[in-house]
């Protein structure tokens, strides 16, 4: 497998595998962040991957940079450069209610692309998704790759609060927020399942490297599943 | 179990550890102190493990009442600490008797004091084998929720009667950092420092930088001459500890331990952590300057730091 790495801290270096994003990186990380902890074990305290690199972080008290390097090169070298995605890996099915009152950027959406509302949640829906990433806060996960009639820029103006379990969509990206926070994404809809369970093992709902479909669900369905209506900022910013 | 009790929560006062191992690929924090330098020595002076739970007391106001007697140890800022109303000396241990008032005032020098208990605050570790409060994911902590301290929580140590040897410990003067001296943070070259034309880079080293007011525990914010002509295209990635990234309007921002774990702004490298523990005492406002070093002088370094506090590898 070909990489290659620059330092990130004094700690860390960001492991390299390609220069572009692309759903074929997803599976090739995988590979090398298995291989690499098997391989290092308590050596490595930290491994971050995103869409084309794996950032490692080291204990300094058992290795310096170049013992370091010597030994994750021969781990590396032994895997293939081509790895197919797992097709029959289990996909994971979320829930989603997709309607204006938890989606606010539906109807923009609808109208950037030429479909009605219906059109534009069949289109999200349809497709499953890879987890690129995890990252920005705790199980916030990245996922890839919407379809491009769907793909629309962040909000000029990012919401100063997201509720927890808003789907929304950023360019080639979609994600679900986890936790209350501020954020810009195009707002379509909302899941009442837990994306971030700090009490379970693995408190993030989805793991880098797997696959994820949006099922929808309708407004009673939500509420039965314990979904929250009374809680969206852009209810109460309009009272 | 004995403990103190919160009267006061003062600014901002967190129950933190050397932080979490294992997590960053949920998208948690690293979370834990700041100023490792005055933690860990406040543990070691108190023959406490590396691992152990201390308060944080950000810019004072932290009022503690003591339950049960023990030998606690304050390195840091001078945070005009008093015990029943008498000046406390920092870096060294003392003695405290249940009914006893600790109280920490205004700051004179540095930004964080870290007070330890004989024997640690007794917190069970919750994610990554830490007990960090990481206020923004309310996650950690002392209730688990990422929650500051509040009046009336109860701090939990188990009670005893220090020796004489004990409480003669204090830390060796030449190891006790000056807060006001000049500052010039040593910086790791690395990441997309090639993407960075060579002016930004002089830009970057060769002016003198002013800590902003908007920092936090997520990043430091600096202020100064904008870095130009830098190329925002890149594909976002983990972010280890101490990153330099440079965003659109040209301030730079050094990633702490609360920084979120993936991010897609250009880093010229990475501040050492020997020198982020420098930083954590940094006051708004005042100059900062950087300079490139080795990475090998600068793990060297770190490793004699982890040597020193941290020699078993149980951590």
């Amino acid at each position: 497998m070909q990489w290659h790495y620059e330092i990130a801290a004094v700690d860390a270096i960001t492991l390299y595998f390609g220069r572009d994003i692309e759903l074929a990186q997803v599976a090739r990380i995988q590979a090398a962040q298995d291989a690499l902890a098997t391989a290092l074990k308590e050596r490595v305290i930290d491994m971050v991957p995103a869409y084309t690199s794996l950032l490692l972080r080291y204990d300094l008290r058992q290795d310096d940079l170049a013992h370091l390097l010597a030994d994750i090169a021969p781990v590396l070298a032994a895997l293939p450069e081509v790895l197919e995605v797992d097709h029959d890996a289990p996909v994971i099915d979320l829930p989603v209610y997709y309607a204006p009152e938890v989606g606010p950027e539906l109807p923009l959406l609808a109208e950037r692309s030429g479909l009605t509302i219906d059109q534009v949640i069949e289109c999200h829906s349809a497709l499953v998704y890879q987890v690129f990433a995890i990252g920005f806060a705790p199980g916030f996960a990245y996922l890839g790759e919407v379809a491009e009639t769907l793909r629309t820029p962040r909000l000029a103006t990012p919401r100063k609060r997201v509720p927890v379990g808003a789907l929304g969509i950023a360019d080639s990206q979609t994600a679900i927020y986890p936790l209350v926070s501020p954020g810009g994404w195009n707002l379509i809809g909302r899941t009442p399942e837990a994306m971030f369970r700090p009490d379970q093992t693995p408190p993030s709902r989805l793991q880098a490297g797997q696959q994820v479909k949006f099922c929808p669900i309708n407004r009673e369905r939500y509420l039965e599943m314990g979904g929250r209506l009374d809680d969206l900022p852009w209810q109460q910013e309009a009272h | 179990m004995m403990g103190m009790i919160v009267k006061r929560p003062g600014i901002l006062a967190l129950l933190q550890d050397a932080g979490r191992r294992g997590v960053m690929h949920y998208g948690l924090a690293n979370g834990g102190v700041m100023d490792r330098h005055a933690w860990a020595w406040a543990n070691h002076l108190l023959g406490n493990s590396w691992g152990a739970p201390a308060i944080e007391v950000a810019l004072g106001g932290l009022v503690l009442e003591v339950k049960a007697c023990t030998a606690i140890a304050v390195c840091g800022a001078d945070l005009s600490l008093q015990l029943n109303g008498e000046p406390l000396p920092l870096w060294r241990v003392h003695r405290v008797e249940p009914g006893d008032e600790l109280s920490f005032g205004h700051p004179r020098q540095g930004m964080r004091a870290y007070l330890a208990v004989s024997g640690g605050f007794q917190v069970s570790p919750s994610l990554g084998q830490s007990c960090a409060t990481v206020m923004r994911e309310g996650t950690g902590g002392l209730q688990g929720n990422g929650q500051r301290l509040q009046a009336g929580d109860i701090l939990p140590f188990v009670a005893q009667s220090p020796s004489d040897t004990l409480l003669a410990r204090r830390v060796p003067d030449r190891w006790i950092p000056d807060y006001q001296a000049d500052l010039t943070l040593d910086v790791v070259l690395g990441a997309q420092v090639d993407a960075f034309p060579a002016e930004a880079l002089a830009q970057f080293f060769d002016q003198s930088w002013t800590v902003s007011t908007s920092s936090d525990r997520m990043g430091a914010r600096l202020e100064g001459g904008a870095i130009k002509g830098l190329s925002q295209r890149m594909i976002s990635e983990g972010i280890g500890l101490g990153a330099i990234q440079v965003p659109a309007d040209g301030q730079p921002i050094i990633l702490l331990n609360d920084r979120q774990t993936v991010g897609g702004y250009p880093k010229l490298g990475a501040v050492t952590p020997r020198a982020l523990d420098l930083l954590a005492q940094c006051q708004f406002g005042r100059p900062v300057s950087f300079v490139p070093t080795a990475l090998h002088d600068a793990q060297r370094q770190e490793r004699q730091f982890l040597n020193f506090f941290a020699s078993t590898l149980s951590m």
